[in-house]
């Protein structure tokens, strides 16, 4: 049988980093066939090769559909020949009708004038094939993300789709909806409807799936045909993280003392959805010079917890106790949560971290503009030695503390932030994601001034998806899932497998 | 031959720094072709010293104005209501001390606080209930516009008393009688204006010095002395034709001493860095621990006193406060800040920007009423310069990025 889509040595680079390397994936017609891999390991970059958000001529490699080699340029390219993909961020309007997106940019207009008769009857039809019961004028704002999924798949329906692209489509729906789901693209299979599933849950991977791919720093490690019984999770798992841990981290000489911070019972509320209970009970210690790593998958609730704590800058209703040094103290504002020395570096550097129109010394400063004023009027030659410090100290690659911050590299603006939250002189620091976008060198270095942060007697939080990472650079590590802590285990004790188990069997 | 390259590479760091500060230069001699083309088209009218005198008093509430509006634009925000509060406060002073004879200094400090407390209220549900501060001051400009036209009953109130009218109409009294070319000379305005151009030519070679020692000198020389010659020159020829007519203007005084304020505030001070933290990224700032609601309340609370002290000073120019006091002021200020190279999306702009715009506004207006220029073309001319100057900003910012 001639496979629907062949994927032949696919390699994309970004400047300074090889995102996928000769990558190959064929999918049969009428096949689920999923692809799993770790976080940034390429699948998305793939997916966006395949769907045209990355046009010809920026990667190298042939993309075969039906037999016919193909060149997208735009996204609309790929869905002209029946491949769509849903993203993990729904793109639908809210405010709009189930209707109104379904045949947003399809319009079925004459002349630009909307004939809403055809839009509802056609819209009944396709809801009725997802199995979805609500009235086409249903603005998507009133259904729940299950729904939501479903409308997005509905609206590929409508575009002829042959090929399906998932991307973590379960990842924020409860049960009941996933296996909805999950029986629609079979259902779509025994139409002849191939589709490709991204996902970290391994249990529906080996449930729906025909065959599975498994992608790990960019290259294809494995592709398993779940029909000669072999496949199982731990198989899989294998394969995804299957590197072994080499030098790629640093030396580490801290002496681990007295607790310094120390959570207990704590638990927040979704800042928008009141009703969703996101972080639930969770108990935390981390002592001076110890790095403590967090690990989950996207969702787990990690980023939500830190943000949570240092200063309430996510969620609400937030209820437990933080002590430092063993004495209760007040993080209900981000001023006093710095006072009482957390620094929380975020994983969104750009959005959060940093003043991109602004230069290195004004970033560096802005946490802790005490320490370079006077009753308020700001010592220029003080803030200077300060930014210079840091920037030698750091090796901030730049042409001077002058320059503007959103034009430094990824890793350079997150030395930035880690120069900014270290002057506010902090006794725990708590770092989201410190190395995401930043290439093997840098990485290496952030690893190193982790490590001197630790022998300072400092206590580090590392959240971290990667767990190498976690594994290369932690003390302790607590696994989370659900909003919960799941296990905690030494380093000593942990490996890849010991965390992916406690994730999949929490 | 090292002389040569030497030479060569200089050029090469002042057409750098130039292309690199283009949007501060442009606007310098924009202001200074514009001056020039007056200065020609009205036969010399421009630059005598009754009409310089007169461009300071025009525009003087305009300026004052602008200092406030570019810190709320800096944060990233807009103040539409400041021409209806200045006319709102100038209405009110005008019951203090026309219709209720209170005393004139408790009257203005009253007024002053009144204005801070507008801009106060403004800024509460800005900062606070984040309603975007061009709804709440749309609505701050339609209620104080009303309350201006209760409070005075519909009618012009006027006279003020004496010492009011002093604010702007009044002058630094000169020490001598001295005469140049037959004429009255105020030697004090000359004397005050030597030493406040010394001075600042001082504190921007101290300034220098300081960066050299700690190699952060990024203008060229060359550049640094021509800048400073220029502002020698400037200064010394305003004060000398302020001097040669009825010397300092005391509203001068006040403004040139709140641009001085201003400038401190935004370039050295905590707060001012704060306030470009907020526009630059408001949650990066918000997540280094700084108070962004108080900020914000506290960037509208200034902007009301200003506005506060604004109306003051036109009431007390025209003295009568009149119900179409104010209106449009907001137009010319924001027009002056945007001019003056204020970013939309905040985070970007400069007093001197600010100000310099806002005298870019205000020669053109002059020299065109002196051409004869009729009102209505006069409109358009601003408002394609307007846009010109914001197009010019986005076109290198896009150019640059």
């Amino acid at each position: 049988m001639q496979p629907i889509l062949e994927m032949r040595d696919i390699t994309k680079t970004f400047p300074g980093v090889k995102a996928l390397t000769n990558v190959n994936l064929t999918v049969m017609p009428a096949e689920i066939h999923a692809v799993v891999g770790e976080n940034g390991a390429g699948k998305s970059t793939l997916m966006k090769v395949l769907s045209g958000v990355y046009p010809d001529g920026t990667f190298t490699g042939k993309i075969m559909f039906e037999g016919k080699e193909q060149k997208f340029s735009t996204i609309g390219d790929s869905e002209d020949v029946g491949i769509i993909i849903i993203h993990q961020e729904l793109a639908l309007v809210p405010l709009l009708s189930i209707a109104e997106n379904i045949f947003l940019g399809h319009e079925t207009a004459k002349a630009g004038v909307i004939n809403w008769y055809e839009a509802f009857a056609r819209t009944k039809e396709l809801l009725a094939k997802v199995g979805l019961k609500e009235s086409p004028d249903t603005l998507i704002t009133n259904i729940g993300t299950g729904k939501q999924q479903l409308v997005e798949i509905a609206k590929a329906l409508n575009k002829k789709v042959k090929l399906l692209i998932l991307d973590e489509p379960t990842s924020s729906l409860n049960e009941k909806d996933s296996d909805a789901l999950l029986e629609l693209l079979m259902g779509f299979r025994s139409q002849g409807i191939s589709s490709i599933l991204i996902s970290h849950k391994l249990n529906e991977v080996t449930k729906v799936a025909d065959r599975i791919t498994v992608i790990r720093d960019g290259s294809t490690i494995d592709t398993m045909d779940c029909s000669d019984g072999t496949v199982d999770e731990d198989r899989i798992i294998r394969a995804m993280v299957g590197r072994e841990l080499s030098d790629r981290y640093p030396p580490r000489h801290a002496k681990i003392g007295d607790p310094i911070l120390e959570v207990k019972d704590w638990s927040v509320y979704h800042t928008h959805h009141a009703e969703r209970h996101t972080i639930k009970g969770v108990n935390l210690t981390v002592k001076a010079g110890e790095v403590v790593g967090i690990a989950g998958l996207m969702g787990a609730g990690r980023t939500e917890f830190a943000m949570s704590l240092f200063g309430r800058s996510w969620g609400q209703k937030i209820t437990g106790s933080v002590k430092l040094h063993g004495k209760d103290v007040d993080v209900s504002t981000i001023p006093r949560a710095v006072d009482a020395g957390l620094a929380y570096v975020t994983e969104d550097r750009k959005t959060y971290g940093l003043v991109l129109i602004d230069h290195i010394k004004h970033n560096i400063t802005l946490a802790n503009l005490e320490d370079v004023s006077k009753k308020g009027v700001i010592d220029d030659i003080r803030e200077l030695q300060v930014a210079n410090g840091y920037r030698r100290d750091l090796a901030i690659r730049s042409s001077s503390v002058f320059q503007k911050t959103g034009n430094l590299s990824g890793g350079n603006q997150q030395k930035v932030v880690l120069s900014k939250w270290l002057f506010s002189g902090p006794d725990v620091l708590i770092l989201d994601e410190p190395t995401r976008g930043i290439d093997v060198g840098a990485k290496y270095e952030i690893y190193g001034i982790i490590n001197k942060l630790a022998e300072a007697g400092k206590g580090v939080i590392v959240i971290s998806s990667e767990m190498p990472e976690l594994l290369g650079m932690s003390d302790r590590i607590y696994v989370m899932n659900e909003g919960r802590f799941v296990a905690e285990m030494p380093v000593a004790e942990a490996s890849q497998e010991a965390i992916m188990r406690a994730i999949m069997r929490s | 031959m090292a002389q040569a390259t030497e030479t060569s590479r200089d050029k090469i760091d002042i057409l750098h720094f130039v292309k690199a500060n283009i949007r501060d230069y442009a606007l310098l001699i924009s202001l200074l072709i514009i001056m020039a083309y007056f200065q020609y088209s009205t036969h010399g009218t421009l630059f005598m010293p009754v009409n310089m005198t007169n461009i300071i008093l025009q525009n003087s509430y305009i300026v004052i104005m602008a200092l406030g509006m570019l810190l709320i634009i800096v944060a990233g925000h807009i103040d539409l209501s400041v021409g209806s509060v200045s006319g709102f406060i100038g209405a009110v002073a005008a019951v203090f001390m026309v219709q209720w004879k209170m005393d004139t200094a408790l009257s203005v400090i009253i007024c002053l606080a009144l204005g801070a407390v507008i801009g106060a209220l403004q800024g509460y549900f800005v900062a606070f209930y984040r309603i975007p501060a061009f709804i709440v001051t749309l609505a701050g400009m339609l209620v104080f516009k009303g309350l201006a036209l209760t409070v005075l009953g519909g009618a012009s109130v006027g006279p003020f008393p004496k010492e009011f009218q002093l604010l702007s109409s009044g002058y630094v009294p000169d020490v001598t009688t001295f005469q140049l070319f037959g004429q009255p000379f105020n030697v004090l305005a000359m004397a005050i204006g030597v030493v406040v151009t010394a001075l600042i030519i001082r504190a921007n070679f101290k300034e220098r010095s300081n960066q050299l020692q700690h190699s952060m000198a990024e203008e060229p020389n060359m550049i640094f002395f021509g800048r400073n010659i220029l502002i020698a020159i400037g200064f010394l020829g305003f004060t000398y034709l302020m001097a040669r007519y009825r010397g300092l203007p005391n509203v001068l005084i006040v403004m040139f001493a709140l641009i001085v304020l201003f400038t401190f505030i935004t370039t050295r001070t905590t707060f001012g860095r704060r306030i470009y933290a907020l526009g630059g990224n408001e949650k990066a700032a918000k997540l280094s621990g700084i108070n962004t609601e108080r900020l914000i309340l506290l960037t509208f609370t200034i902007m009301g006193a200003l506005a506060g002290l604004a109306g003051l000073i036109f009431a007390a120019r025209l003295n009568v406060a009149t119900p179409k006091a104010g209106l449009g002021f907001e137009l010319d200020v924001i027009a002056a800040c945007f001019i003056g190279g204020a970013a939309t999306t905040g985070g970007v702009g400069k007093v001197v920007g600010a100000v310099i715009g806002a005298f870019l506004m205000g020669v053109m207006n002059n020299g065109m009423s002196i051409m004869g220029i009729g009102i209505d073309l006069q409109q358009v001319i601003k408002g394609v310069v307007l846009m010109l100057a914001v197009f010019l900003d986005v076109y290198y910012k896009q150019k640059q990025g």
